[in-house]
């Protein structure tokens, strides 16, 4: 900052403004606030100038859209020539209601499908198993065998949708589901478009949700790899996500540097199986959040496309301009929603989004109003989808190719991101003396990811509760509310009506195929041999996903969490 | 499973206050743990022991913890929209072993009606997303000491 001691060099033009109308200015009428933050604690300055990136070099750093290292986008038109796709995360209750709702959007402009799948589910566990009493079709769609896809397709043809299945520990057996509903429709296999999350990584750092220990879970990860290169080439294998992450808690560096650092992981563990780093490539994902910290945000998504390709390019030595892409999904954030005055959450969530379409997403959910409450009504996830609509035609934000590029606010911010995040990724290089995929797992097994995130949060909420965050409507410009929202109820017979599903296919199938099919994964899991061609023919013979991640279960045993506040 | 924050300045020969007790629990299969987390800092800030189970319990689990650790609250947080399953177990088991001096309070994403409802069954009070922690602190700290006046 400016300091009016001697100085070995001329003053420079800020130095001089600093000093002679800031300075009088700002003795008169001081700011607002000692400290000015993002809401990831980083301070900002009040004025960004040529000073700030000083160091800046157009064609290295920034380059044209659809170049390297794509700081501008990936692609030479960016929304010019398409707009980023729609993709509202939908599921709840059973199969029939989840292929309703599928209907409804595509009937509103929907460009994609995007899957919610209940908690159990998730876990790889059936809808007959006791803990899952209570949750069975409430946070998304329940799916326990092929039937239930089956429905959740009926009269969707699969060679016109892409979609989007935001599922982990279970999603080898899901993905084999999608292949086999292509399959029953007559559609090739290298037809089929979308994107399984399969990112178990995160979900030991953040998420949570998990079948067997992280090694097994990355080598399952693998074998989807190696399977999907060659039958499903237009289908994203892995969504690598910070969007959870951030979730938890973490600050916008911490979700870049830990996603990109497992994506480096992911690609170790691929070249260790003798997996060409281009051939791969291609078929890998991101997944972002984008939370109230405007420019940041941006910031965060031109470092993210910029670090991705340096090292995908240098550091594992991919030829092919395209595997030197990040493109990503971007979501709002969940976390920023309130319950309070809850359509101030539509404010919000615009905001978030345009930070998305200035940071150059490929897709974007945008969150419901009334998220913070309970799952979105129809009203809500129209709003939300209005809502992108009108960025994309009203607003002329889509027409030009990232607009803030060279603002030296915005350039400054995504260089200090940038270096921020590689230091990250540095120590957790470190952490695993020189490997990343080491790294990564040494920081879950001693909860060096999840301290961090933790402490992050900590730091937010002190912050919250003392005012020096503001969220309106909760800690400023409170009001008495009679709070009765039209909210979404799952049917409490839901659970019944999956379970009589359930029951019918045991009763129908054939059991003697079954076994044949989870003694032959077993068999294969235990030589170490590719799973997926196994999966795929339980999931044919109307195995439940809990007997298939069973199988995992029993070869690689469970994985329970050390407790650590 | 469960960790325990360690307990500064208790000497056996002059007996301070007890400390207020909590176990916090995460109940069900969703791994939504920020809150919790941050809750269960705030609580340990705030001068109380804290015990926490880490994921995915069952209400049996919760239950046993709470009376092995002869805790004054159970903290239990779902987001899994199982709350209207895993409460009721929960005070049922809790009155079964004759635990109705400890207080039960809950948090997460818990729509209004079924508030009212768990709060007439006996769950003390909901905290839902927007709660300061300084508010669930004082409303902790008055409870207790409300009840061991009775």
């Amino acid at each position: 900052m400016a300091k009016s001691v001697a100085r070995t060099r001329p003053q420079t033009g800020k130095e001089r403004w600093e000093e002679e109308t800031l300075k009088p200015f700002l003795e008169k009428h001081p700011e607002r606030k000692e400290r000015f933050i993002t809401v990831s604690n980083e301070e900002i300055q009040r004025l960004y100038t040529p000073e700030d990136v000083e160091d800046f070099d157009y064609e290295r750093d920034l380059g044209y859209p659809g170049e390297y290292p794509f700081t501008r986008g990936v692609y030479p038109t960016m929304y010019r020539g398409r707009l980023w796709t729609m993709r509202q995360f939908a599921g709840f209750g059973t199969a029939e209601e989840t292929n309703q709702r599928f209907k409804y959007l595509l009937k509103e402009g929907q460009t994609g499908l995007s899957t919610a799948f209940d908690m159990p589910t998730l876990m790889g566990l059936d809808s007959d198993y006791p803990l899952a009493h209570g949750e069975v079709g409430v946070e998304g769609v329940a799916v326990d065998t092929l039937r239930d896809f089956e429905i959740l397709f009926d009269g969707i043809p699969l060679d016109e949708v892409s979609t989007s299945f935001t599922i982990n520990p279970s999603a080898p057996v899901i993905y084999a589901m999608y292949i086999a509903i292509a399959d029953q429709q007559g559609v090739p296999r290298e037809k089929i478009r979308g994107t399984i999350q399969n990112d178990m990584l995160k979900e030991f750092i953040a998420q949570k949700e998990w079948v067997m220990p992280p090694k097994p879970s990355v080598d399952l990860i693998v074998d989807v790899f190696e399977f999907g290169i060659r039958e499903t080439p237009k289908f994203n294998l892995i969504s690598i996500s910070g969007y959870h992450i951030r979730e938890a808690g973490s600050t916008a560096v911490q979700e870049l540097a830990f996603t990109l650092a497992d994506g480096m992981a992911y690609v170790e563990a691929a070249l260790e199986r003798g997996i060409d780093v281009d051939a791969l490539a291609p078929q890998l994902s991101f997944f972002f959040n984008s939370h109230n910290s405007f420019f940041e945000e941006i910031a965060k998504f031109r470092a993210a496309r910029r670090i991705w390709a340096r090292v995908m390019r240098e550091r594992y030595g991919a030829q092919n301009p395209r595997s030197w892409m990040l493109k990503f999904h971007t979501q709002t954030a969940g976390c920023s929603l309130t319950e309070q005055q809850p359509l101030n959450n539509i404010v919000r969530v615009t905001l978030q989004a345009l930070a998305a379409v200035l940071g150059g997403t490929q897709s974007l959910h945008t969150n419901s109003y009334d998220e913070a409450l309970a799952l979105p009504t129809e009203e809500a996830v129209r709003i939300a989808l209005r809502t992108q609509q009108i960025l994309a035609y009203e607003s002329g934000v889509a027409d030009v190719i990232d607009p803030l590029g060279g603002s030296y606010f915005v350039e400054a911010l995504t260089n200090r991101v940038e270096e921020q995040a590689l230091d990250y990724i540095r120590k957790i290089e470190e952490m695993g003396d020189g490997s990343m995929l080491q790294g990564v797992l040494r920081g879950i097994e001693d909860g060096f990811f999840q301290k961090e995130i933790a402490d992050a949060a900590y730091t937010y909420q002190k912050q919250v509760d003392s005012g020096e965050q503001v969220i309106v409507g909760v800690n400023k410009y409170t009001i008495e509310e009679d709070r009765k929202p039209n909210i979404l109820r799952i049917d409490p017979d839901v659970e019944k009506r999956q379970l009589a599903r359930l029951k019918k296919v045991k009763e129908e199938r054939d059991n003697a195929q079954v076994e044949k099919c989870l003694r032959a994964l077993k068999g294969a899991l235990e030589r170490g041999e590719n799973a997926m061609p196994y999966i795929l023919e339980a999931v044919k013979a109307y195995a439940t996903v809990g007997e298939i991640m069973g199988v995992f279960r029993e070869v690689h045993g469970s994985y329970r969490e050390p407790a650590m506040i | 499973m469960s960790t325990k924050t360690p307990t500064p300045e208790r000497s056996s020969e002059e007996a301070p206050t007890k400390r207020i007790r909590v176990l916090m629990a995460k109940a069900g299969l969703d791994g939504h743990d920020r809150g919790v987390k941050v809750i269960a800092r705030a609580l340990r800030d705030a001068g109380m022991e804290v015990i926490y189970t880490g994921l995915h319990n069952t209400p049996e689990q919760v239950v046993r913890a709470a009376l092995q650790e002869d805790v004054d609250v159970i903290g239990v947080s779902i987001l899994s929209g199982a709350h209207m399953t895993i409460f009721p177990r929960i005070l049922e088991l809790m009155k079964e072993y004759g635990m109705e001096d400890v207080l039960l309070i809950g948090g997460g994403i818990i729509p209004d009606d079924d508030k009212q409802k768990l709060k007439e069954m006996g769950v003390r009070e909901i905290f839902g997303p927007g709660a300061s922690t300084e508010e669930i602190v004082e409303f902790i700290r008055r409870e207790v000491h409300e009840q061991k006046q009775k």
